[in-house]
């Protein structure tokens, strides 16, 4: 068994919409991201809404067909498979939303839905079904009672606690978990966390965790991508990454995230401006509008994916020398 | 010692449900001094939205306010509408979560502006809308003039987030009420607008009270901060003091659950079980279900305010057992 599960390449999506002034445009939502997954590695693609990282997600399960690029699943092309192997893949990578209320069945008690998915995949003889889901109960850590309940009767971090089992009664390799948190309080968050983290150490489990928080992503994840209007525009290990951004947009996302440090009331905001219209993109480097280290070439010729060292990239012409210089926390 | 803007005392916020009552303000006071920003942060259903609700006299029968909210030292609970009407949006102002459902869709935001400035203004027709330009070049809106012809739907979140609160702010209030303004943005818009409402306190000498869930936004921007569990005010203090020597045991909770500063990929401490649900009868102190320092004395009776340090209040009686003070993260 390779340790390898997972290579994305040159992944592109478009969809076609209106623009501003009302005529049809196309918005390019992934604009060649190419990523690697091993088995129980957990890579964190952390960005803002328009990043294409939930576009990024659904291609990845083929929610959305990508427009171009690859997808190597287990050293097979997993945008040609059919039939009974694109059911394996379909089994074998599953998606875990936001919001698991709206994917459970409100008609169905926890039982049911699990031994549906169980059925689906025929991974169990029928006689064996209730043993697997209790199981998987406790792996998930929720009480044997919890089967004959419907997802109304539970909170939202028990729903999410369901949303993951379900994932898992199909027995897969790759978890994709877009902004699984997201919508869960504080203290809630805490205890979901630390279940994905504990699931992947007994399951040999690759996460492709994707989510708006830093905080949460730097602290699940081995590795990361930092992504910006349809690119992935720094990678590399979580705490390199964090600890040394690269990327002017990688700095200033890190300075924007609250940290629990009242000394930095006085600073100035990381970073001005919004993001460019994703219908309308700069010629240049996408985030050159907002880059307080804005060269002329970044204008009108974007900057490659460039290596830091062996296992870091920044798409940033900075990267070829040396660091920029760390975003200043100036008190006004 | 200046006087207080605001003064809550005992405000309980009941709403009636099939038949049911709920308590989700559960007896509160707290101050607002000139030009403070108070943080009101808390989870989903623990009273800090219902609490600025409450102020502005928003909640609507069958739901019922109780209590003491003294404006300049008058008590406006309970005026009648007209009488309010001179208070809310004059010297009161509330921003919300979604500007989209608190703006008018079909109004530029040009007419939003002059109408509010219309309202609580003596302004002629021609200053009002001089006045509109400022107010958007206020907010940092940028080509101010040319954006008052535009409608909502035609600026991003951070532009309407924006445009929302140079509405809020054409009657000069003396008061923001900001219920959780920058939840539903991105975390680099949300860093511009909490810097917005930070400077604008500054520059107008405005107090805010900021309703959010996030401690962090909290911690940046906030002078003091209190604390929502229940409906309960658990823990009031200056920021700095209570981030690091929390003295109620559910702030030192949500405190060690966020991924700050932790080792990576390493378990979170975390708060055990889920809060109260709305109508959970409480006897004694509404965390000692979850609470890691739990007593018997916690579990009967009210808890009631202590004084643990300067300007610094908890409901916690077991606040001697938390540890002196957190390691810096």
């Amino acid at each position: 068994m390779t340790k390898r599960l997972l290579e994305v390449a040159d992944l592109t999506k478009g969809f076609v919409t209106r623009g501003a002034d009302g005529r049809i445009a196309q918005l390019k939502a992934l604009r060649g991201v190419s990523f690697t997954l091993d088995r129980g590695e957990t890579l964190g693609i952390v960005g803002e809404s328009g990043s294409g990282k939930s576009t990024l997600a659904r291609s990845v399960v083929r929610l959305i067909e990508p427009d171009g690029g690859s997808i190597r699943f287990d050293g097979t092309d997993a945008r040609r498979l059919s039939g009974r192997e694109r059911s394996q893949f379909n089994r074998r990578v599953q998606m875990v939303f936001q919001d698991p209320y709206s994917s459970l069945n409100p008609r169905m008690t926890v039982r049911a839905a699990l031994a549906e998915a169980i059925g689906v995949h025929r991974l169990r003889p029928p006689a064996a079904v209730d043993g697997r889901i209790a199981e998987l109960l406790d792996l998930v850590q929720l009480p044997q009672e919890a089967a004959e309940r419907y997802p109304r009767d539970f909170s939202g971090g028990q729903r999410q606690r369901i949303g993951i089992a379900r994932a898992l009664a199909v027995e897969p390799d790759c978890l994709i978990a877009d902004e699984i948190v997201s919508a869960l309080d504080l203290s809630i968050q805490a205890q979901i966390i630390n279940l994905l983290l504990e699931l992947q150490a007994r399951l040999d489990l690759a996460i492709l965790f994707i989510s708006h928080d830093l905080r949460i992503v730097r602290h699940i994840s081995h590795r990361v991508g930092v992504m910006y209007l349809g690119e992935i525009v720094e990678t590399g290990g979580a705490e390199q990454v964090f600890a040394d951004p690269r990327h002017p947009y990688t700095q200033a996302l890190i300075a924007a995230a609250p940290t629990l440090d009242p000394g930095r009331r006085g600073r100035q905001e990381a970073v001005h401006g919004e993001l460019p219209s994703p219908i309308d993109l700069p010629a240049g480097c996408s985030f050159a509008s907002r880059c307080v280290h804005v060269m002329e070439r970044c204008l009108t010729m974007p900057p490659a994916l460039l290596s830091v060292d062996r296992t870091r990239a920044a798409r940033c012409y900075l990267t070829e020398n040396a660091a920029p210089p760390a975003l200043r926390e100036k008190s006004p | 010692m200046t006087e207080n803007l605001l003064e809550v005392h005992g405000l309980r916020t009941e709403y009636r449900s099939d038949g049911r009552r709920f308590t989700a303000v559960d007896g509160i006071d707290f101050t607002v001094g000139p030009g403070e920003i108070l943080g009101l942060v808390g989870e989903s259903g623990s009273g800090k939205s219902a609490t600025l609700r409450s102020i502005l006299g928003l909640i609507k029968p069958p739901g019922r306010v109780e209590g003491r909210i003294l404006w300049r030292g008058r008590d406006i609970h309970g005026l009648a509408p007209s009488a309010l009407q001179r208070v809310r949006g004059a010297e009161i102002a509330m921003i919300f979560q979604d500007p989209m459902t608190a703006l008018n869709p079909v109004l530029t935001v040009g007419q939003q502006i002059r109408e509010s400035l219309a309202a609580h203004t003596d302004l002629s027709a021609s200053d009002r809308q001089r006045r509109a330009i400022e107010l958007l070049d206020l907010v940092g809106i940028p080509a101010a003039a040319s954006r008052l012809d535009d409608y909502p739907y035609q600026f991003s979140g951070g532009i309407r987030q924006r445009a929302m609160i140079a509405i809020a702010l054409a009657a000069k209030p003396a008061l923001l009420l900001a219920d959780e303004p920058t939840t539903a943005l991105d975390v680099t818009i949300q860093d511009q607008i909490i810097k917005l409402i930070q400077r604008l306190a500054a520059e107008l000498r405005m107090s805010v009270i900021l309703v959010t869930h996030d401690l962090g936004v909290v911690a940046e921007s906030c002078d003091r901060v209190a604390v929502m569990y229940a409906g309960r005010i658990v823990e009031t203090a200056p920021v700095a003091t209570l981030f690091r020597s929390p003295r109620h045991a559910y702030t030192l909770g949500l405190l060690q659950s966020m991924p700050v500063g932790r080792s990576p990929r390493t378990p979170l401490p975390f708060i055990p079980g889920a809060p109260p649900r709305p109508g959970d009868s409480l006897n004694g102190c509404a965390f000692a279900a979850r609470c890691a320092f739990v007593g018997d004395e916690c579990r009967h009776g009210r808890p009631e305010t202590r004084h643990v340090g300067l300007d610094h209040m908890t409901l916690c009686r077991r606040a001697e057992a938390l540890p002196a003070a957190l390691e810096p993260a």
